[in-house]
């Protein structure tokens, strides 16, 4: 793959670049998702 | 060569933009809270970029780099850890739970944490004091390779550079504690990952592309000198053959030492508590990952690919055309293979590298000993007597007889001054031979004496101090004892053994290549689980 012919080598790299883009997914998908759960807390915490 | 003037001139410009930036953080600085974990307000892409400047130092790049080129693209594999442990573990395993606890308990250091989730001020002490000697042979390391950096890309006497050096993070760090040091490190964050880029980028063009670059990479292999090739090495596109001594080294020592190592750093496990909400840290999660990709991914696939441009140019492998110090192998590349504007803006980002690794460790062994420490020690007789006495340290300062509002953080300001001058002390002692192991040393002693701890603290409702204190003294024990006796990379240059038992190792093969770490580290465990056990059975 790419002119690297270990799969042990080429198979890092593929994990390595995986894990970052899924780094990046999760915080996108959990970018406002504790802002809604906050919100939600604060607003029962005034009606109590 | 780079004109010593542009060098010059953008050096002095990003100093003073990186004392605006410690000016902000002193003028933000009001309260303990404010200077030991920035008023826990700091922005997400802030953290990120931090934690990332933090964790990757020059050593990081240009050190490990050279390591890449010498032994080959295997080192990916740290970059694997670097992301999954690193970010993804660090973060929302443990860092979702760090800020949490450390925010309900108003913890503000890693030691404060344990003290506090174990109710131990020994807790506390004992982890201060472990930093303490731990930390400055890991700064040292920082600090000489910073100073040598300078010394060469700008011609200015070591010594010099030294204390120059020092002296600019030291007034930021002292002034503007937390907050300055995170602000300078998005700032030097962001030039690295400019830097890192382009580096990339234009390494590939140089050589032809990806594939053509690769390939001939590859096809290097059977150019490996014989007695690499006897000790494992297969080439720089391939893994070492399993078990081999060189496979041993990079796997336990480079792959899990640092990979595993970070969890438990004391100057990244803070930054988890300078947050206002969880949700900060996936965000920060977001920028994390990429940001260390392009970090120590850029670096060891540039530093296996230097081998092909210096045989295309030299006839040469890196390490020969090198002179055999594989630190000298990325700036020798930089320097003769790329134009001058990017050799100003990778210079620039290994000064950043530097720079904000050494001031979080800084940071770090000042809280340690002006908070952790001192508030633990003071109420000792010897310790009464001297704060009493020493003139200033319990006072208000004046200037021009007016006095200063008194900070109750000045410990911890005396603290990093204190331990700025020993780093500079050691900096100086040490032998070479050991400063450059310091790193994978200091993630070493940190994983061994602290991470089960670190992870029963956060994760169990009734946390055992007996159990924390039994895997803390295991995994320190264990880890020096294999340190000074086993792992002979180590063992020899400090002459422990070599004084005690007449032998550099007293364990012959593979056990002198096995890394202490992979040893302490689940003995620590072993001590926390059968303690844990013991505890149950009393009650």
């Amino acid at each position: 793959m790419f002119g690297i012919e270990d799969p042990q080598i080429w198979g890092g790299y593929l994990i390595a670049i995986v894990l970052a883009g899924a780094a990046a997914v999760y915080g996108l998908l959990n970018w406002n998702k504790g802002a809604a759960e906050e919100t939600d807390e604060e607003e029962s915490d005034q009606g109590d | 060569m780079v004109d010593p003037v542009i060098l010059g001139a953008v050096t002095a410009v990003y100093i003073v933009v990186i004392m605006y930036l410690g000016y902000l953080g002193y003028k933000k600085t009001q309260e303990e809270e404010d200077f030991m974990v920035c008023g826990r307000k700091i922005h997400p892409v802030v953290l990120a970029f931090s934690y990332g400047a933090t964790f990757i130092s020059t050593s990081a790049i240009v050190g490990f780099g050279g390591m890449a080129a010498h032994l080959g693209m295997g080192l990916i594999w740290l970059t694997v850890l670097n992301i999954g442990v690193g970010i993804i573990i660090a973060f929302i395993i443990f860092g979702r739970r760090t800020r949490d606890i450390g925010c309900r308990l108003k913890a503000v250091t890693f030691p404060d944490l344990l003290g506090k989730c174990y109710r131990s001020g020994f807790m506390q002490s004992i982890t201060g004091l472990i930093i303490l000697v731990g930390m400055p042979l890991y700064t040292a390391a920082i600090l000489i390779s910073g100073a040598r950096f300078i010394e060469n890309t700008m011609a200015i006497q070591y010594d010099m550079a030294l204390i120059g050096f020092v002296l600019i993070v030291a007034v930021y760090v002292i002034a503007g504690g937390l907050i300055a040091v995170m602000y300078s490190d998005a700032l030097q964050g962001g030039i690295m990952m400019v830097g890192m880029v382009i580096l990339l980028v234009s390494t590939y063009l140089i050589l032809g592309g990806v594939e053509t670059a690769n390939a001939d990479l590859v096809s290097l292999s059977p150019l490996v000198p014989s007695g690499l090739a006897s000790a494992g090495h297969t080439g720089w596109a391939s893994m070492p053959e399993l078990g081999s001594p060189i496979w041993l080294n990079m796997i336990t020592t480079i792959v899990l030492g640092v990979g595993i190592g970070v969890l438990a750093q004391p100057q990244l496990v803070v930054r988890f508590m300078t947050v206002k909400d969880s949700r900060s840290l996936d965000k920060a999660v977001f920028v994390g990952g990429p940001f260390i990709l392009l970090m120590t991914g850029v670096a060891f696939t540039v530093g296996a690919l230097t081998n092909v441009y210096f045989m295309r140019e030299e006839g040469l492998l890196a390490t020969e055309a090198a002179g055999g110090n594989i630190d000298s192998i990325i700036p020798m590349f930089i320097n003769s293979s790329m134009p001058d504007a990017f050799v100003v803006v990778f210079m620039l980002a290994l000064l950043a590298a530097a720079m904000s690794t050494l001031s979080s460790l800084f940071h770090t062994m000042g809280t340690s000993a002006g908070y952790d420490l001192w508030r633990n020690v003071r109420h000792l007789r010897f310790f009464s007597f001297l704060e009493a006495n020493m003139s200033r340290l319990g006072r208000p300062l004046t200037i021009k007889g007016k006095e200063l509002p008194k900070k109750n953080y000045r410990a911890s300001q005396i603290g990093t001054g204190f331990m700025i001058l020993v780093s500079i002390v050691i900096a100086y002692l040490m032998p070479g031979s050991i400063i450059a192991r310091a790193t994978a040393m200091f993630f070493g002693l940190c994983a061994s004496a602290f991470l089960p701890a670190y992870a029963h603290a956060l994760y169990s409702r009734k946390p055992s101090t007996w159990a924390a204190k039994a895997s803390l003294a295991v995994g320190a024990v264990t880890w020096f004892t294999w340190t000074a006796f086993v792992h002979v990379a180590e063992s020899a240059p400090l002459g422990i053994s070599k004084f005690l038992f007449g032998e550099d190792a007293v364990l012959g093969m593979p056990w002198q290549n096995v890394d202490p770490l992979v040893i302490s580290l689940p003995l620590s465990i072993a001590a926390l689980a059968v303690a844990l056990l013991i505890d149950r059975w009393r009650r």
